[in-house]
């Protein structure tokens, strides 16, 4: 599979043979980097510590200037521009939050819209609409000082004042590094539906491999002197890493990853017996016999799935069938991850999940071995590289 | 309505018990200037003053010298500021070589000068009178005011004025509306310190024609009259503690909100 996808197009910016060396330092932290990156994308900047990855990101705003090399932003040379001006129009997140603690939240979210000289009128309507937008109610938090926030809520704020006057660039340096992980995670997934909306174009770093999987269209997986080891899409790199060191990177959960990637949808359901009321105990005997299955899914009028009946309680129950066999508490739509399936599955012990659409009606089942089968031949594809 | 008061309340409690502290600050000034002013009141109106000591404690000389005090130790403060805060700002920006260091110790180096020799040195240099003075005390107390600008800017949060820069800030705007306010706490102790120092040090300008409370001292020990001496030396601490008192509601109503 090639780099690009689908929809290439300009790219929004554009490192060509970019090169940081500090003083007195023999080895520089950026050598020879060229990279692009398209509009509306989110690529994610990942290696370990010390790899570069957050020095090539501040060379984008110029926090750092380059040694040599050019960079583009817009088709414009970056070192041409006023440096406040570019980092006006470029969004700028960090794990620190480093929000302003003698102002407001409002005021903190002005920032950017106060140096352009925006009207008062408009930088509130703004600072409401930002705040809106990251959760945060603006009636309760507009007023408060950043040192009534927790973590999480700091960095909502932090992205909504990289937001402040609508820039098409996000450059964010491990925004959730810093937060518990039930919160990151909340965060990530408040994030990706923000920018399902937004469709800024945004320069990721992180140093965590399941971050970069789970925000990334494209990851670059960088190594010393931000030399880029493998640029390409998650399940490309998850499936096919470069080279031992991609390899090493991933991990050994690298198989198990790429559940997070693939969806439900993209599996074929396996076909299961359904049972409708009323039951018939001989046939529905019958029919999983025939099909060869030691479970079967019961139905109510609407096709929603009530609950698991195998062949024992099929036999030995005297009770109404109806109430036999054991609810069906977890279900699994099309558009969850195949870990969500995954789990759904070890909760049953038929090593089997039911799948419903949106309304909660019956479409199908996932089953252990198409999972197993899937993971099998992403398996081969990374081990004969 | 209930629960936006409810969540307000861990930051109001917060704020209370910073303010307990300074609130403390500020009762104990008035509680000492208070108790030396009534002893000193006794003093007056109960002692038998002889006719020298009335002589030396004649209402309008103290009343003059007490001016003269006053007008020294603020002018010598405010040369303070306007010295040693620029230079403090000036040294701590990330291109400005290294001097900082250096500098804190020669000033410290400075300070181990005694007072009296530093006025009689520039009384050389600059000869007599009130401005001689003023240039002596705001030497003596740059020191504590160069030093608390230096480490009221560095203590600042770098990932504050980081995340200014990469806003789009200019130098210039990240020094006034992030740097300076959130590190006016630590200069304002600086300067209270500074200025308490230099009342103290004003009782000494008499030694070059300076005039100050330090006459009534001096006079007070030469003829041997020690309700004169307590008188002048009390009069000073009076002065230094309504000093001490303006910097500490200076320090409270200059502190940024939500620090």
């Amino acid at each position: 599979m090639t780099s690009k996808g689908p929809e290439v197009s300009e790219p929004l910016i554009r490192l060509e043979h970019v090169t940081k060396q500090y003083h007195g330092v023999k080895e520089p932290a950026v050598r020879d980097l060229s990279m692009d990156v398209q509009p509306g994308e989110i690529l994610v900047l990942v290696g370990p510590s010390g790899c570069g990855k957050s020095t090539t990101l501040r060379l984008i705003n110029r926090m750092i200037e380059p040694t040599s090399g050019h960079i583009y932003y817009e088709g414009e040379d970056v070192t041409k521009v006023d440096p406040n001006a570019l980092r006006r129009r470029i969004g700028y997140v960090i794990q620190q939050v480093g929000l302003f603690p003698h102002r407001t939240i409002a005021e903190n979210v002005a920032t950017v819209p106060k140096l352009l000289r925006w009207p008062k009128k408009r930088i509130k309507e703004r600072v409401d609409e930002l705040l809106e937008l990251v959760s945060m109610d603006p009636s309760i938090y507009r007023d408060r000082y950043p040192n009534e926030l927790s973590g999480g809520q700091a960095q909502r704020v932090g992205v909504a004042r990289a937001l402040g006057a609508d820039p098409d660039v996000l450059l964010m340096d491990e925004p959730f590094g810093a937060i518990d992980p039930i919160t990151r995670d909340r965060l990530q997934n408040e994030f990706l539906r923000l920018q399902s909306e937004l469709r800024k174009t945004i320069v990721f770093v992180t140093h965590d491999i399941d971050e970069a999987v789970k925000m990334g269209d494209r990851i670059a997986i960088l190594r010393e002197g931000s030399e880029i080891a493998q640029l390409e899409r998650p399940e490309v790199i998850l499936t096919e890493p470069a080279d031992e060191f991609v390899e090493n990177f991933l991990g050994s959960g690298a198989v198990l990853k790429t559940l997070t990637l693939r969806r439900v949808r993209d599996i074929e359901l396996a076909p299961m017996v359904t049972l409708r009321k009323p039951v018939h105990r001989g046939q529905a005997l019958q029919a999983m016999s025939d099909a060869g299955v030691g479970t079967a899914v019961l139905l109510d009028d609407q096709e929603h799935p009530l609950r698991w009946i195998d062949e024992r309680a099929l036999n030995s129950s005297e009770r109404a069938i109806e109430s036999a066999g054991r609810p069906i508490t977890v279900q699994v739509q099309p558009e969850d991850t195949l870990q969500d399936a995954l789990s759904a599955m070890l909760t049953t012990s038929s090593g089997m999940a039911v799948v419903v659409d949106a309304r909660g009606k019956y479409l199908g089942g996932c089953t252990i071995e198409s999972l197993a089968s899937l993971l099998l031949t992403a398996g081969n594809g990374s081990s004969s590289s | 309505m209930t629960s936006l008061a409810l969540s307000a309340q861990p930051s109001r409690r917060s704020r209370l018990t910073t303010w307990g502290s300074e609130q403390l600050d500020l009762i104990v000034t008035p509680i000492l200037a208070l108790a030396l002013a009534t002893l000193l009141a006794t003093v007056w109106f109960y002692s038998d003053f002889d006719e020298t000591t009335s002589r030396i404690l004649e209402p309008s000389e103290l009343a003059r010298q007490a001016y003269q005090q006053l007008y020294l130790a603020f002018f010598s403060t405010l040369l303070v500021i306007v010295v040693a805060v620029p230079v403090g700002i000036l040294v701590t920006r990330e291109n400005f070589p290294s001097v900082k260091d250096g500098l804190v110790t020669v000033l410290g180096l400075g300070q181990a000068i005694p007072a009296y020799g530093l006025i009689v040195l520039f009384f050389v240099w600059l000869g007599s009178g009130a401005l001689t003075v003023i240039v002596a005390l705001a030497t003596f107390a740059l020191l504590p005011v160069l030093r608390n600008t230096i480490v009221g800017l560095e203590q600042v949060d770098r990932s504050v004025i980081e995340a200014g820069k990469g806003m789009g800030m200019t130098g210039f705007k990240r020094l006034t509306k992030v740097e300076l306010p959130l590190a006016v706490p630590v200069i304002v102790a600086g300067i209270r310190t500074a200025v308490v120092i230099n009342v103290g040090m004003a009782a000494l300008a008499f030694l070059i024609g300076g005039g100050g409370l330090g006459e009534t001292i001096n006079a007070g020990l030469k003829l041997n009259r020690p309700s004169a001496i307590f008188v002048g030396a009390a009069l000073v601490a009076l002065i230094a503690l309504a000093f001490d008192f303006a910097g500490g509601l200076a320090q409270r109503y200059l502190r940024p909100k939500g620090v």
